[in-house]
Parts: C-alpha cells; structure tokens; sequence
C-alpha cells in the first residue's frame, strides 16, 4: 500500500516538475511586448534593456528557471507586473482562494446531492419518460456551449427573480446563481456517468442471481448495484472538489466574484505575464494532485484494486 | 468493411432469419383447415419434391449490408433524422446566404439619411436580426460568423483526427514508443484542457491560426488514446498474426486490418469536436483570446451580445446564441445517435 502511494507520488511529482519547466520555457518564447506593455516602440534600447533587466529577464532562461525554483521553494511566485504593481502574488491570492474555495464546495455539495440521485432515478427508469426527460437534460448541458447558457441563466434569473446580478461577498442571497451555473455541468456529468455505471451493473451475473433469490428491487438497487457503481465516482471526486475550488474561469468572471478563476482572466485581458505563469501552474498542479488524490482513494475504497499497479494487457 | 461486421452479425442474423422462416410457413398454412380448404389446395403441394445434388449444394446469404444497416438504424431515430435535415439545411443556407439577392455585406456599417449611424436598431422588416452596437446588419453577421465558426470547427476536427489517428496507431502499434507517448499523455492530460487553450493563445497572437493550433494541441488526444486501446486489442488477433506471417508490410496492415474497425468511432469523434471546438471559440473570445473583433464569428458575436445583455437591445445576444445551441446540440445529438447505429449489435 504505502509503496504504491509513493510510487504513485513520485510520478505525480516528476510530471508537476515537467509542467512546471514547459509551461516557464513556453512563456519565455512570448514576443517582447508580452513583457512591457504595447508602447515597446517608443522605448528606447537601453530603457527595454534597464528594465527587462529589472525583472531578471535579461538572463538567459535555464539561470531565470533555476531562479523561479529557488523562489517557488521558498514559497515565492514572484511579483504582479500590471494587475497590482509590485505586490507579491502569493498576498494577492490567498483572499482569493478563500472565496473560491467557499463557492466551490457548497457548488460541489449541491451537484453531488443532486446529479447523483438524478443518474440514479434515470437507471432505474432506464427507457421511460424520467430516463429520457433527464438524458435531454444531461445532453443539453453537455453540448450546448455553458458560456451561452451561464448567460441566460444570469440574464433571465436575474429579470424573473430579482436575484443580484453581482457577486457581493456580504450578501449570501447574491452567491445562490454563480453556485447554480458552478454545479449545473458537474450536475449533468455525474448524472450521466452514475446512470453509465448503474446501468453497466444492473445487466452484471449477480444482480441477476440476487433478483433470482427474490431480492426486492429496491435492495437490489441500493445494495447492490448503487454501491458498485459508485466505485468509480470517488475517483473523480477529489479532483473536481478542487477545480471547484479553483473556481469555474467562466462564472466567476460574469458574476465578478472575486476568486480565483475571475482572477486569471483579469490578469490575461491586462498582460499581466508573472501572473498569468502563477495561476497557471497554480491551475495545472491542482490538476495533477487532484489525480493522484483520486487514485488514491479509489484504492482505499475498492478492495478489489490491485496494489501493485496495473497489468499491461499486451 | 462489412466483412469484419459481417462475422458478429452473422449469428444473430441466422437466428432471426429461422425465426422468419418459421413464421412464413405457420402463416402460409394455418393448422385448422376445413375438408374443403384441403381439397382447394394446390396439389403440387402433397408431390414428392425429388433429390437434387444442385439445390442441395445451396447456401443461403442474407443480404447484409454495414452501411446499409447503420443508416437504417439511423434513419430510425425520428429525432436525430429531424435534426440531420434541420443541420444539413443551416449549412446549405450559410454557403448560399451571400449570392441571395437583397443580402447585405457583413462589415458594411449603415447609416440615416441625415448620417448618424444606424445603432442597436431591434429587429424589422428592413434588418431582420436588427443591426449592432456599430451598425452593422446583425443578420449578415449571424450567417458570416457561422460560416467562419464552422470552417475553424471543420478545420480543426480534420486536423484532430490526422493528428489523432496517427499518433493512436503509432501508440498503439509500436512498442518501442508507447512509453514515451503515454508520458506525453499523461503530461497533456494532467493539466486542465482550457489552461492548455488559454496558455497557447495567450503566447501566440491572437487569430484564426492561433486558435486552431491551441485547439488542435488539445483535441487530438482523446482520438489517440481511443485509437491506442483499440489496436491494443485487436493488433494480436489471428488474422492480423496471418497477414504478418505473410508479410504485409505493417503500414498496409495498419490501413487495412486495423483501420476499418475504428470508422465509426472517428465518425463520432469528428461530430463531437464540432460542438466542442465552437463552445472554446466562444469561451476564448471571452477571455480576450479569440479572433480579431472585425471578422464576424459565433463567438465574437456572442460576446458583443453579452455586452448588451442587460439594456433592451438583448436580441443581439439572443440571435446568436440560439444558433450556436441549435448547432452544437445537433451535431452532439447526431453523432452519439450515428454511433449507436454503427453498433452492429443494433443493427438486427
């Protein structure tokens, strides 16, 4: 066990250590004026040189990245250029996490709690009109682009109900639609998949056997088959908890909540170049550790998971 | 093709074809006849049939078709039959709208007689969509900025599956280099698709090519993991051990053993970039990444709409915005019904 979870950290590190130094070298390949501003042809030469050696970017870039991991040690992501001048990144963030990180899990409670009843419901009435009202539902979501749909949401509720169209960190009533449109793609992914599983069980040897003993429907369903199936949700639970966390880009950014997510497309809008690379590895990492927590966790809850990593079928 | 599906299908084929027959002949002759039905019968019925090497050596085929098949089950679905035409029309429209006569140019700004311009004008009989904050005939920008969102979304679907297809069969097909691919998966995988589309076009200029590579370094990795698992699985079946022992050349065994079996399911993934690719044009035009403001396209006019969400001009957000959903939940919708069809399974 304790030498499948360190194996398993080992590679997340290596490949957080690969992103890390790909995405630094691919920012580094931006044009000059990513770094000062449109007005570059107006600057003399020796005013671009003071100042791109200002930011220790006159150095050539394996000396800068060694520079960026020294700093990230220390805790260190450097400072914002444009969007607070002079600030440290990490001061800047830190508020910012809070509020996402609220948002984000009471979005999660509210997708869990309902997306997955909803693929429950919709298996067992696998074919009739609750099956199908919810997979018109579920495909909605899915294919029609959420950044049309967030906008009607926030365009309609905000005219039907008089909600605030604004995010306001003071008034709680103004935080009901951004969790809203948060849970309502995560509402209809674990819908669809608690429905895929569900449904991959009910046609397995020992739900027949169980119905056969003349197991009522119900126990079947709870016992059997909603257990089994729900197996294979855990593994994605810890990665969506923390990209909720992150905070939806879309939705922050049109209820202006001042999170994370709003954050970053602030930042790229203003060329903001520091921290755009911050938030990015900050985004990138969360994905990587969010794996890894859910490999773990669906070890610990699945038995049947073999420790020693898997078997290529070849 | 269906030679490959024909094997699966056969069994199930067989069966129902028996079944058939037994019913024809049930039917054909009930068994409560009157004395008089049986004398108003046929006689040639009651001679003896005599022995025939020729009819005996007969083999009996049904005449199945894959494609056949798979549109037939298609055609079956009355939803996705209804949005099939309703899409093929969208498209047929878009191409043609611009040698309509009494069609006006998308960029041309229009103005009064006494020349102020013709600003957030609702929708009439003289500018069908009404016109945009600038002036400009939003009807001729709605058909423009669908042609140019479904020629990025074209593009990028094609470029997905060469990439995708290649990769896959390589991953899959050459051991040598699975490992390096499946870290390079992994690594792709890891990080969020739209940190990868936002980072790519934030260091590139802003652009119809921007976009297309950042969308195109995302897209084709789905494409080659399916691809990947798939020949993993049938690449040691006995008639591919066949044609290696009979030395084809891999690249014909690739083309010809092995590709044929995955048709259906790049069908399915070309539809499903479409939606895909149009929801990123739009979120990326969001983000200020998108394509310069003056070519019209879905997600720039989504995104002008937006601005005008809140005051009474809204039909600017309106218009588009039904397009993109029409097309996007059409093509997701056609797809998935395609690759239900193509199941062979499906098919009796």
């Amino acid at each position: 066990m304790a030498k499948y979870i360190l194996k398993r950290f080992g590679a997340a590190l290596l490949s957080l250590f690969i992103i890390i130094t790909l995405i630094f070298c691919l920012l580094r390949l931006m044009p000059i004026e990513g770094y000062l501003g449109p007005n570059v042809d107006k600057l003399s030469e020796e005013v671009i040189a003071a100042k791109l050696a200002a930011k220790g970017l006159d150095k050539p870039v394996p000396v800068q990245l060694f520079n960026f991991y020294r700093n990230l040690a220390r805790g260190d992501l450097g400072k914002s250029w444009i969007y607070r001048e002079n600030v440290d990144i990490v001061k800047i963030i830190k508020p910012k996490i809070k509020i996402s990180a609220k948002l984000g899990a009471m979005a999660m409670g509210l997708s869990l709690l309902i997306g997955i009843p909803l693929g429950a419901v919709m298996a067992r009435s696998k074919g009739k009109w609750p099956d199908k009202l919810g997979t018109g539902f579920i495909v909605f979501l899915q294919a029609a682009p959420s950044a049309v749909y967030f906008l009607f949401i926030q365009m309609y509720a905000t005219k039907g109900t008089g909600l605030p169209m604004l995010y306001n960190d003071s008034k709680p009533i103004s935080w009901i639609l951004p969790i809203i449109s948060l849970a309502l793609p995560s509402i209809a992914n674990y819908g669809m998949w608690m429905r895929r599983y569900m449904v991959d069980q009910m046609n397995q040897d020992y739900v027949k056997l169980a119905r056969a003993k003349g197991v009522s429907n119900k126990a079947v369903m709870m016992k059997h088959v909603f257990r089994n199936a729900f197996v294979p949700m855990v593994q994605t639970i810890p990665s969506s908890l923390l990209f909720t966390i992150m905070g939806s880009l879309y939705v922050e950014s049109i209820y202006s909540v001042p999170g994370m997510g709003g954050l970053l497309i602030d930042v790229i809008q203003r060329q903001d170049n520091t921290m755009v690379q911050a938030l990015v590895l900050i985004f990138a990492s969360v994905g990587i550790i969010g794996l890894f927590l859910g490999d773990i966790l669906m070890v610990l809850v699945d038995p049947r998971i073999s420790l020693t990593g898997k078997e290529e079928s070849r | 093709m269906s030679l490959f599906r024909k094997g699966a299908v056969m069994e199930k084929a067989s069966e129902g074809m028996a079944d058939q027959l037994e019913k024809a002949l049930r039917d054909s002759l009930p068994d409560d006849l009157t004395p008089e039905q049986v004398a108003a019968l046929d006689p040639s019925r009651f001679e003896m049939a005599e022995y025939d090497d020729t009819l005996a050596e007969k083999t009996g085929y049904s005449s199945y078709s894959y494609w056949r098949s798979t549109f037939r089950a298609f055609w079956n679905n009355r939803l996705a039959r209804f949005l099939l035409v309703a899409l093929l029309l969208l498209i047929a429209f878009t191409i043609i709208q611009p040698h309509l006569p009494g069609q006006r140019p998308p960029a041309q700004i229009y103005d009064f007689d006494d020349g102020s311009v013709m600003r957030n004008l609702p929708p009439s009989h003289d500018f069908w969509f009404g016109t945009n904050a600038v002036g400009q005939d939003l009807w001729a920008r709605v058909w423009s900025g669908t042609r140019t969102s479904l020629l990025i979304a074209l593009i990028v679907a094609i470029s997905d599956n060469v990439i995708g297809i290649t990769i896959g069969i390589l991953w899959g097909y050459v051991r040598k280099l699975d490992a390096f691919l499946t870290e390079v998966y992994n690594i792709i995988d890891n990080i969020p698709r739209t940190i990868i589309l936002i980072l790519i076009s934030y260091i590139l200029r802003p652009g119809m090519a921007t976009m297309i590579i950042s969308m195109c370094c995302v897209g084709w990795l789905g494409m080659a993991r399916f691809i990947r698992n798939q020949i993993l699985m049938i690449r040691d079946r006995d008639y591919n051990l066949a044609s290696r022992c009979l030395g084809t050349s891999t690249g014909k065994i690739m083309i010809k053993n092995l590709l044929p079996y995955m048709v259906s399911v790049i069908m399915l993934q070309t539809a499903l970039a479409i939606p895909s690719v149009i929801s990123d044009e739009v979120f990326l035009t969001y983000c200020g990444l998108g394509m310069p403001k003056n070519i019209a396209s879905l997600g720039n006019l989504v995104e002008e709409g937006r601005k005008m969400m809140m005051t009474s001009s809204r039909y600017q957000l309106i218009f588009p915005a039904l397009v993109v959903t029409f097309i996007t939940v059409s093509f997701y919708l056609i797809g998935n019904t395609f690759a239900d069809a193509s199941d062979p399974r499906n098919h009796v």
